[in-house]
C-alpha cells in the first residue's frame, strides 16, 4: 500500500443516486451470497422438507383410504407444502436480522443511502427466491416420489409456497424487532407459527370449530394459505377462491413488512 | 469557510444516564480532527450523533449544512464503527462491492478502496478467516468506497502494526488535502500529534479544542500524553 502517493479519487460519491429498486436488488444479492457460503444451510433448506414429507408418506402408506375422499397424506402432505416454507423462512429471517443487529452492520446500513423498506424488501426477495427453489424440490419429490395427488396445476402449489415463505420472511423481520437475543427469536417461532397451524383447518375442519376460534382463524393468514392449497388440490383449474386466498396472504405479508419497517428505528439510544 | 460539522448544546442519555452534557464543538472542513478521551467518555456516542443513529435529548447537530442523519447526507457521510461491522460470512471483495452498490459507485471503486487499505491480496478470502486488524481494514474500506465528504472513524487503527498505521494516516491526510473532513477517535497519543485539531472530552464534556501545538504550549509539555493527563487532572481538581 502506498497511501500518500495513490492517485486521488475525488469523483462525486453518487453521480446517479442509486434508486430504491437497485438497492433492494443489491441487498437481495448480498443476502443470497451469504446463504451460498453456508453450504449446510442450503442443503438443509432444499432437502429437509422432502425428507420430513417422506416420513409422513410412510406413516400413512399402509392405512386404508375412504373411497371418494382424498387420502390423509394427500390432504396433510399438500398442506405441509405451505407450512414448511413459512416456518423455515420465519426462523432463518429472524436470526439473520438479529445477526445484522448484533454485528453492527444494521447500524452501519442505516447510515447509508439504503432505505429501511429497501432493506426489508431485499430480505423478502432473497428468501422468496430461496423458497422458490425449496418449493420446486419439495413439490417435485412429493408428486413424483410420494405420489401426492394434486388435481390442479403443480406450479400453483409452488406459487402458494413462495407467497407463504414471503409471509414467513415478513413476520420474521417483524418479530426480530422485538427479540433481544437469538434465544428470544427462536421462541417467537412457536408463538407465531403454532396457533396459526392449530387453527388453519388441518387438525379440525374450520366449520366444526367453536365460533370464536373460527373468528380467530379468520384473521390468521396461514388459514388462507392452507385453503388456497386445498383449492388447488381439489379442482383442476385455478379457482377464484384460491386467488382471493393468495391475495390475502400476500396482503398480510405486505402489512407485516410495513410494520417491520415502522418498528425498525434508525436512531437508537 | 464554514464548519463541516457544528454541534450545539448536545445532550444525550444512554440508558438512565446522561452521557453527553450539553456538548458544543465544530469541525473545520478539510481537516483531520482527533477525538480523544478516556474510555466511556462519550466518543462513540458523539460519533453516533454525527451520523444520525443516536437518539438525542436536546441540542442540535448540523452536518455539511443539513441536520445530522437527513436522507440527503447518507451518500455524503461514511461511518466506521468501533467494532468491525462487515459481513463475516462474505468475502472481502463481496463486502466492498455491496457497500459500493449502496453508495452508487461501481466495482472498480470497491477494488480501489481495498487497495487503499492494503487488502487486494486478501480480496477473495472470507472475512471470518481474517485477523482482527484485517477485519478492521475491511470495515474501513467499506466506508472509503463511497468517497464521502465527511468520514467518521471510530478507532480505525486499533490492532494495526506501526507501518500500516503510518500509511493509513498518510491516506487520511491525503483525503483531507483533497477536501474530505475526517473525525478520528483514538486512544493512541502518538496519533493525536498527527491531527490538525484535537477535541478532548471527559465524562461527556469538552475539555479542550485546540491544535496539538496549542495544547503543548498551554500545558507546557512537548509530550501530548502528559499534556492530556495534565488537562484531565486539572479538570478533576476543579471538579473536586
Ligand atoms: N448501549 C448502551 N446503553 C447504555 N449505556 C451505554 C450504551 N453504550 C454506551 N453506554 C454508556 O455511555 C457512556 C459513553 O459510552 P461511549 O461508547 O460513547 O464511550 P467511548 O468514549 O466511546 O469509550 P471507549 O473509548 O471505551 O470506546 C459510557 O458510560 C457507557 O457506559
Ligand atoms: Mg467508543
Amino acid at each position: 500500500m502506498t497511501a500518500a502517493t495513490l492517485p486521488r479519487r475525488t469523483a462525486p460519491a453518487a453521480p446517479h443516486p442509486p434508486g430504491g429498486l437497485r438497492l433492494t436488488a443489491a441487498t437481495a444479492a448480498r443476502v443470497l451470497r451469504q446463504l451460498r457460503h453456508d453450504h449446510r444451510t442450503v442443503a438443509m433448506m432444499l432437502v429437509l422438507p422432502s425428507a420430513l414429507l417422506g416420513l409422513l408418506y410412510l406413516l400413512w402408506a399402509d392405512l386404508p383410504t375412504v373411497p371418494g375422499q382424498p387420502s390423509t397424506f394427500d390432504r396433510v402432505g399438500l398442506t405441509m407444502l405451505g407450512i414448511f416454507p413459512f416456518v423455515v423462512m420465519f426462523l432463518v429471517t429472524s436470526i439473520a436480522m438479529l445477526r445484522e443487529r448484533a454485528s453492527g452492520t444494521l447500524e452501519r446500513l442505516l447510515t447509508t443511502p439504503l432505505s429501511r423498506p429497501a432493506l426489508l424488501l431485499g430480505y423478502g426477495l432473497a428468501f422468496g427466491l430461496a423458497a422458490a427453489a425449496q418449493a420446486v424440490v419439495t413439490v417435485s419429490v412429493a408428486t413424483i416420489g410420494y405420489d401426492l395427488d394434486v388435481a390442479g396445476p403443480v406450479y400453483l402449489v409452488v406459487l402458494i409456497a413462495v407467497v407463504d415463505a414471503v409471509l414467513g420472511v415478513a413476520l420474521g423481520l417483524l418479530a426480530s424487532a422485538f427479540a433481544r437475543s437469538e434465544f428470544q427469536a427462536v421462541q417467537f417461532m412457536p408463538v407465531i407459527v403454532l396457533p396459526q397451524f392449530f387453527l388453519c383447518g388441518l387438525l379440525v375442519p374450520r366449520e366444526q370449530m367453536a365460533g370464536w376460534l373460527q373468528a380467530v382463524s379468520d384473521v390468521l393468514p396461514l388459514t388462507y394459505a392452507v385453503e388456497a392449497l386445498q383449492e388447488v388440490g381439489a379442482s383442476a383449474g385455478a379457482s377464484g377462491t384460491m386467488w382471493v386466498d393468495v391475495a390475502v396472504v400476500a396482503g398480510a405479508a405486505l402489512l407485516a413488512l410495513g410494520a417491520a419497517a415502522a418498528t425498525l428505528r434508525r436512531r437508537t439510544s | 469557510m464554514d464548519a463541516a460539522v457544528t454541534v450545539t448544546d448536545l445532550v444525550v442519555h444512554r440508558g438512565r444516564r446522561r452521557v453527553l452534557h450539553g456538548l458544543s464543538a465544530t469541525l473545520p472542513r478539510g481537516q483531520v480532527t482527533g477525538l480523544l478521551g478516556p474510555s466511556g467518555s462519550g466518543k462513540t456516542t458523539l460519533m453516533r450523533a454525527l451520523v444520525g443513529v443516536q437518539v438525542v435529548r436536546s441540542g442540535s447537530v448540523s452536518v455539511l449544512g443539513e441536520t445530522a442523519g437527513s436522507p440527503g447526507l447518507r451518500a455524503r457521510v461514511g461511518y466506521v464503527t468501533q467494532a468491525p461491522s462487515v459481513y463475516a460470512d462474505l468475502t472481502v471483495r463481496e463486502n466492498a462491492r455491496y457497500f459500493a452498490a449502496l453508495y452508487g459507485v461501481g466495482a472498480a471503486a470497491a477494488d480501489a478502496a481495498l487497495a487503499d487499505v492494503g487488502l487486494t491480496d486478501a480480496a477473495g478470502q472470507l472475512v471470518t478467516d481474517l485477523s482482527g486488524g484485517q477485519q478492521g481494514r475491511v470495515s474501513l474500506a467499506c466506508a472509503l468506497v463511497g468517497v464521502p465528504e465527511l468520514l467518521v472513524l471510530d478507532e480505525p487503527t486499533v490492532g494495526l502494526d506501526p507501518v500500516l498505521r503510518v500509511e493509513l494516516w498518510a491516506r487520511f491526510h491525503a483525503l483531507a488535502a483533497a477536501g474530505t473532513t475526517l473525525i478520528v477517535s483514538s486512544h493512541v497519543m502518538d496519533e493525536a500529534g498527527r491531527c490538525d485539531r484535537l477535541l478532548l472530552i471527559r465524562e461527556g464534556r469538552l475539555l479542550s479544542d485546540s491544535t496539538p501545538q496549542e495544547l503543548r504550549a498551554r500545558t507546557g509539555t512537548e509530550d501530548l500524553e502528559a499534556a492530556f493527563l495534565t488537562l484531565v487532572r486539572t479538570a478533576e481538581e476543579t471538579a473536586a
